[in-house]
């Protein structure tokens, strides 16, 4: 999966809401409230950062290490429940 | 003591934007009285409308009706619904949805249209619909999806059509629905009147749950079904709308703020409209929007229940058509003093030959006939 490049799946929008005070996913009919690392790894996924410069991305702005274990299970599950879609990497 | 918490903000803004409609739905939701209520606010006061909603929090906007495809202004308001950062849902029959509306709808930013079906076979849905609306709607599934919309569909199933839910949810497939709702007609407004003909028996609706059962098993992979149960048959109360101004408010075409679509009809209450305040102070603090927040309004069997949170008590406006009390117990509950009237429509539902009266149509001749006699 590392090499895979995550984006929204189809008719899902992710945004800041100010009234929730969290990153939602909205999907037709419906609304997801995300924890802060949810929406931390959500914003990312547009397609075009491989889930390996995600980690990448997230250990550096975080200032840590070893998040790619919870980041790749983050992930399977978003794939899973269709919030996103993962393009592997073609050449 | 049982004092209604603070409530958060809105989910969802309804716009039923018309009551006009071209169909004449047996089964519509809209009240009998839709046509003594004919002014439709303004293109502006829509805009201000969709401004305070997503101002007081409100994230879903649903444009909704009758047809709001009517109003020749749809296209302004999902634009700025979008724009405001709402997502947003058409919730059409599809009549009237142009190539050319489409592609204006897809530049406002529309996020999702539901389309409904009367049912799958053309002769029914023509009969049920009253109008030759099916080959239209087959070609409006088809544009919606070559725009890159999600397919959402939705069918109100009864005693009609139930008998060919198979077939419904194969045409829904060969249309490329990725979720589709079987929504039994649950029997408010148009769909009482018709109660006796659209009720499904027992057996009518084991026999389509099953076959749905089935279906959802083969289409796993690509699409999603929710299956509907009407309230009658289900034996408990449902928690209406997720709970009385909680997470609706809808305003009707002539800006009256309501809980929920019905809730017009209760008695005694009184709806603000939003040319006389803002969303917000309707929401927080209007007399309508708190008369039936939290557990406080409960009397027995409610008060002491033990699922009172879980159900709420049940829908206003079923206590009120079947009990004549908006504070009782829904009476579909068991523990309802009044639940005999549910078992004796169930009853009568099993009778072979029950559906020998005609059809009500929504019509507005109809309505107004209605609202003539008093009722």
């Amino acid at each position: 999966m590392n090499d895979g490049t995550p984006r929204l799946g189809h008719g899902f929008r992710f945004q800041w809401e100010p009234a929730q005070d969290c990153h939602v996913l909205l999907y037709p009919e419906g609304m997801i409230k995300l924890n802060r690392s949810a929406g931390e790894i959500l914003a990312r996924c547009d397609g075009t950062r491989s889930v390996r410069g995600i980690v990448a991305e997230l250990e550096q702005t975080f200032a840590t290490a070893g998040l790619a274990g919870e980041v790749e299970s983050f992930i399977a599950i978003a794939v899973e429940k269709r919030w996103l879609r993962l393009e592997q990497e073609t050449r | 003591m049982n004092a209604p918490r603070q409530p958060g903000p809105p989910m969802w803004l309804l716009a039923e934007v018309t009551y006009r409609c071209p169909l004449h739905c047996v089964f519509c939701y809209n009240p009998v009285d839709f046509a003594s209520h004919e002014h439709e606010l303004s293109t502006d006061d829509w805009l201000r409308v969709l401004r305070e909603g997503r101002e007081l929090g409100a994230v879903q906007c649903g444009f909704s009706g009758g047809e709001p495809l009517l109003r020749d202004d749809l296209e302004i308001l999902v634009g700025e619904a979008r724009r405001l950062g709402y997502y947003t849902n058409l919730i059409t029959s599809g009549v009237g949805l142009t190539e050319a509306r489409l592609d204006a709808f897809k530049a406002a930013g529309l996020d999702h249209i539901q389309l409904s079906f009367q049912d799958s076979t053309r002769e029914i849905n023509d009969f049920l619909s009253h109008t030759r609306t099916f080959d239209l709607k087959q070609k409006v599934a088809r544009m919606i999806r070559e725009r890159g919309w999600p397919m959402v569909m939705n069918v109100v199933i009864h005693r009609l059509n139930i008998g060919q839910i198979g077939r419904i949810i194969e045409m829904a497939d060969e249309l490329g629905a990725e979720y589709l709702e079987l929504a039994n007609a649950q029997y408010y407004s148009w769909a009482l009147l018709n109660r006796e003909q659209l009720m499904p028996s027992r057996e009518q609706l084991r026999a389509a749950e099953a076959i749905t059962d089935e279906w959802k098993a083969k289409l796993a992979d690509r699409m999603r079904i929710l299956f509907v149960v009407p309230d009658y048959h289900e034996g408990k109360p449902k928690k209406c709308m997720n709970g009385w101004g909680n997470v609706f408010l809808t305003v009707t075409p002539d800006g009256t703020a309501l809980p929920c679509h019905t809730a017009r009809m209760l008695p005694g209450l009184s709806f603000p409209n939003v040319g006389d305040s803002s969303l917000r102070d309707i929401w927080y603090d209007s007399p309508g929007f708190n008369r039936y927040r939290g557990t406080g309004w409960m009397k027995q069997p409610c008060r002491d229940c033990e699922h009172k949170e879980e159900d709420l008590g049940g829908c206003r406006c079923q206590a009120y058509l079947l009990a004549g009390d908006a504070e009782a117990a829904d009476p579909v509950c068991p523990k309802s003093p009044k639940h005999e009237r549910v078992l004796d429509a169930l009853a009568a539902a099993e009778r072979p030959g029950a559906a020998q009266r005609p059809l009500i149509f929504r019509d507005p001749q109809e309505s107004r006939r209605r609202c003539a006699e008093g009722a």
